[in-house]
């Protein structure tokens, strides 16, 4: 066991628990932040996306030890930054949702998105959120959420 | 919610907060099965048993006007949670910005059937929870009638008011409340129902009830739920399915950091969905407990499954499907004879064109995305509370009745919102090991499992091999067809959802058919995936008719018009409970809005395919146009769907969202598999079991065909054509058909 000092959303943490232990299971089941989910375990489906200073990082392969004083930002905390929360608004506009259990993970992979491309075009998506599995298959909306969060047209440009 | 908890409180909260304060409406409502007899599913477990309730709770008026509304299924993503209550607060003429849903308890005897399976639940309410509304709103119509001293049938009512239009005097329902509550509430016979001209709410598009909560990262999955004093679980099985344990070395696990007990867990009653042999690990986080397993050792008595495997089980029914049926297939009492198979093969063999074709598709597992989870407390006093997402509680609860060897009323069962379903959380194996090992650790325990242990004990959707012939006339007309369907089960009996339906189309359509069926021996876990038998059997027969269509030289699209408006012409095959007229106006509407006229100038590598199918009540033809790269790879551009469901889409937005999920999860169905060697599932977790991603998925244009049918369900019908339609659409592209799951079995290249 080894105590570690954390920045999660703005607020220092402190956890004392095995260095290997990935950074979601400290969030969910140490600090009581259950928003980030757990899907692989092998950093393939997305549920658990974080950010580490503003970059899009899985939590279920981020070994606690490796976090150091980076921020970590959780879906709980996206709703103060001005990206996340027009994110999370049109995330509710065009009802993406079906069960929801991938959707924090999709928010926090487009906050990051827009974050670093204010204006993404599909392709862009198609890039940044290949990572992120809806079981659910609710890409359609996420791509339609993104772009009216992104304040760009919504029409699907890709060929038809 | 507190401390980012989800706030157990389970003492009919609902109904305390309104009663005293306001109006508890007991609707006094059976729920009457509207399933005007369609046949039942094939998924066993989720046949709706006939509604025993006779009293319910669903509706609760504060007077401060809000309106708690229940909601009585389980929530898996198919938008029951909110579309349940909206047919409530219809009738009952509330404003929705004042209605507050809450999730119900399991609870049959207060709430009726609660099962999230089957697309049920439209038709199983669509009256009686209009009724619910209804016969509140008619005891607040009688409320003001009193106290305003006119008839009744002066009143009218505003979203939330009740209204006496002569002296332009208006009454929030708020108000009334504690008058109604003391009327009684009136026959559900008596009632009668708004004119779907003046709906508010039904057909009006109302936002998923949960979603502000998900988008803020709130703890409302079965996954989040913490109890005081938890500890956490994993357990480990026998990596072959029902096998026995014979040792383990929990001692040296026990006392390892961070782990607070370990045990064996022995075998109850027979079902591999039931609770199996296995060893808990118990501790204070589930990291801990789950990497405490890496130093497990466990001798296994694997039994008999251990010689399962996939490669046997090609190969038995490659020889099974070259020798006579075993059985052929025909509805109860009027199964078809050796005779008729004879027939029908006979008119095949005297066509004047033969068209022969097997069709293979693997099993399949569910994956919904939150891995399967439970919380439980066996508690000292002998009841047992659960907090699970499941699909459906009653099976859970007589699971844990039994395992545990307590009564089923002592068993309390929160259903929590499932990550997904898909027909998995019908089986309640988590829940009654999540009990089990509550009862033997003695603390409340949550269980979660690993993406690994989802993936390798499941109730599979079964592989199949269909093996076909039919035969045209000189003009092209199919007039004989026969399908020796290869599947597993024993003692003449398929394995659950290993069938395929005996009135499968063009059954009845044609003057021949005759289907067989032949057994090869298994017993693996199989259950219901989402369309369950359909999502299978659909593939191969709506990708067969394609071929005979080509064969006959017809347009493929026009050719399924023609066979489904012959006349019922049926010598040995039965027709099925489709109608075909309502088939044939969705293939009609699908066919303006795909331009399918116009697609003959496509470029090579791009292809447009169709294929429609009934299911679940459900009418949808799909069409689908699919883009193969010369190097064979491939990607669905789009896929127009028509559906008809009847003559209410009772919440447009989210009626589209279960579209263009089936068909994403259809596209994605093409690429998986799920094999066994050894008696063990191969695959693990998403590298080896890909889900489509963002990237290819495609554009989708869906469309409801409005009919003067009752409504029926959506979480499951628009699946299958999917699945044919792009297989049809890869061959228009390429001349190359698919006639293996998964689609990555054939080689699609071209030049």
């Amino acid at each position: 066991m080894t105590t570690y000092t954390l920045n999660v959303n703005g607020k220092t943490q402190t956890v004392d628990v095995d260095g290997a232990m990935p950074l979601l299971w400290v969030l969910r089941d140490k600090l009581d932040l259950k928003g980030t989910k757990f899907g692989c375990g092998i950093a393939m489906c997305g549920a658990c996306t974080v950010h580490l200073d503003g970059e899009v990082a899985r939590a279920c392969v981020t070994p606690v030890s490796s976090v150091g004083a980076k921020r970590v930002t959780t879906i709980e905390a996206i709703g103060e930054t001005k990206t996340g929360q027009a994110v999370q608004k049109a995330w509710l506009d065009v009802d993406v949702m079906q069960c929801g259990y991938c959707q924090a993970g999709q928010v926090m992979a487009a906050t990051a998105l827009i974050n670093k491309n204010p204006k993404p075009n599909d392709k862009d998506i198609d890039m940044a959120m290949q990572g992120n599995a809806c079981r659910c298959g609710t890409y359609v909306r996420i791509r339609e959420a993104i772009k009216t969060a992104a304040g760009v047209d919504t029409k699907d440009t890709r060929e038809v | 919610m507190a401390d980012g908890n989800i706030t157990i409180n389970t003492s009919r909260r609902f109904f305390l907060l309104a009663a005293g304060s306001g109006l508890v409406l007991a609707g006094c409502v059976t729920p009457a099965d509207t399933t005007d007899g369609a046949p039942a599913i094939a998924a066993e477990p989720a046949k709706p048993a006939a509604p025993v309730v006779d009293m319910n709770n669903f509706v609760a008026i504060s007077p401060d006007g809000t309106i708690r509304i229940m909601a009585k299924n389980p929530e898996i993503g198919q938008g029951i949670k909110t579309m349940l209550p909206m047919l409530i607060a219809e009738e009952l003429d509330a404003d929705w910005s004042k209605v507050v849903i809450e999730q119900g308890d399991a609870d049959q005897k207060r709430y009726g059937q609660q099962i999230a399976g089957g697309s049920f639940a439209t038709p199983q309410h669509w009256i009686p929870q209009r009724q619910v509304g209804r016969a509140a709103r008619q005891m607040l119509l009688a409320a003001a009638a009193a106290r305003l001293a006119v008839p009744v049938s002066e009143l009218t009512t505003e979203p939330s008011m009740v209204v006496h239009a002569a002296t332009n005097k208006k009454i929030p329902y708020g108000d009334l409340v504690a008058d109604a509550a003391k009327l009684t509430p009136p026959e559900p016979a008596t009632l009668t129902m708004k004119d779907p001209k003046d709906y508010r709410i039904i057909g009006k598009s109302m936002r998923n009830w949960d979603s502000p909560k998900i988008v803020r990262g709130e703890p409302i999955f079965g996954i989040d739920v913490k109890v005081d004093g938890m500890k956490y679980a994993h357990f480990v099985k026998c990596p072959v399915f029902g096998g026995k344990i014979v040792s383990a070395n929990t001692a040296e696990i026990k006392a390892l950091p961070g782990i607070t007990d370990s045990f064996v867990v022995k075998q109850v009653g027979t079902s591999l969905m039931g609770l199996l042999d296995g060893v808990a690990i118990v501790g204070d986080d589930w990291w801990t407990v789950k990497e405490a397993a890496k130093k497990l050792k466990i001798q296994w008595d694997e039994g008999a499954a251990a010689d399962h495997s996939t490669a046997s089980f090609d190969s038995q029914a490659s020889a099974l499907a070259k020798a006579k049926p075993q059985a052929f297939l025909g509805p109860q009492g009027r199964a078809p004879t050796e005779a008729n198979w004879a027939a029908s093969e006979a008119a095949v063999n005297g066509a004047a064109k033969k068209v022969e074709a097997s069709y293979t598709y693997p099993f399949l597992v569910h994956a919904p995305l939150e891995p399967q989870n439970c919380t439980a407390h066996a508690k000292a006093d002998g009841t047992v509370e659960i907090w699970a997402p499941t699909q459906l509680p009653g099976q859970g609860i007589g699971l844990v009745a039994e395992a545990l060897g307590v009564a089923a009323d002592k068993i309390t069962c929160h259903m929590i919102r499932c990550g997904g379903g898909f027909g998995r959380r019908l089986a309640n194996d988590y829940m009654v090991e999540a009990a089990a090992i509550s009862k033997q650790a003695g603390v409340p325990v949550k269980l979660l499992w690993t993406r690994e242990q989802d993936t390798q004990h499941n109730p599979y959707r079964p592989g199949g091999y269909h093996n076909f012939r039919a035969g045209l006339d000189g003009q092209g007309n199919l007039v004989a067809l026969t399908n020796h369907f290869v599947t597993f089960g024993a003692n003449g009996r398929a394995l659950g959802n290993a069938t395929s339906p005996p009135t499968e189309f063009p059954s009845g359509f044609i003057a021949n058919t005759t289907y067989g069926q032949s057994l090869v021996p298994g017993n693996m876990p199989t259950g219901p995936l989402r369309a369950p038998v359909s999502n299978a059997v659909c593939f191969a027969y709506q990708s067969f008719i394609d071929e005979v269509a080509i064969a006959a030289g017809k347009d493929p699209l026009q050719f399924r018009i023609d066979l489904l408006n012959s006349p019922a012409a049926a010598v040995s095959g039965e027709k099925g409970p489709m109608n075909a007229k309502r088939m044939v106006d969705v293939l009609n509407v699908v066919r303006e809005r795909s331009g399918w006229a116009n697609r003959a100038p496509l470029p090579k590598g791009t292809g447009m395919g169709v294929a429609f199918y009934f299911s679940h009540q459900g009418y949808f033809a799909q069409v689908a146009k699919v883009k193969v790269e010369q190097n064979g790879s491939w990607r669905v551009q789009k896929v127009w769907s028509v559906g008809d469901v009847g003559s209410t889409i009772i919440n447009p937005i989210n009626a589209h969202n279960q579209v263009q999920g089936s068909i994403v999860d259809g596209i994605s169905e093409m690429h998986q598999k799920i094999t066994f060697d050894k008696g063990r599932t191969v695959q693990s977790n998403f590298q080896d079991m890909p889900l489509l991603r963002m990237d290819y998925a495609p554009q989708i244009d869906s469309h409801f065909h409005i009919s003067n049918n009752s409504p029926t369900g959506l979480g499951e019908p628009a699946l299958p054509p999917v699945l044919p339609a792009v297989a049809n659409a890869i061959f228009a592209a390429t001349g190359k058909r698919i006639r293996v799951l998964p689609a990555v079995q054939s080689d699609l290249r071209w030049t």
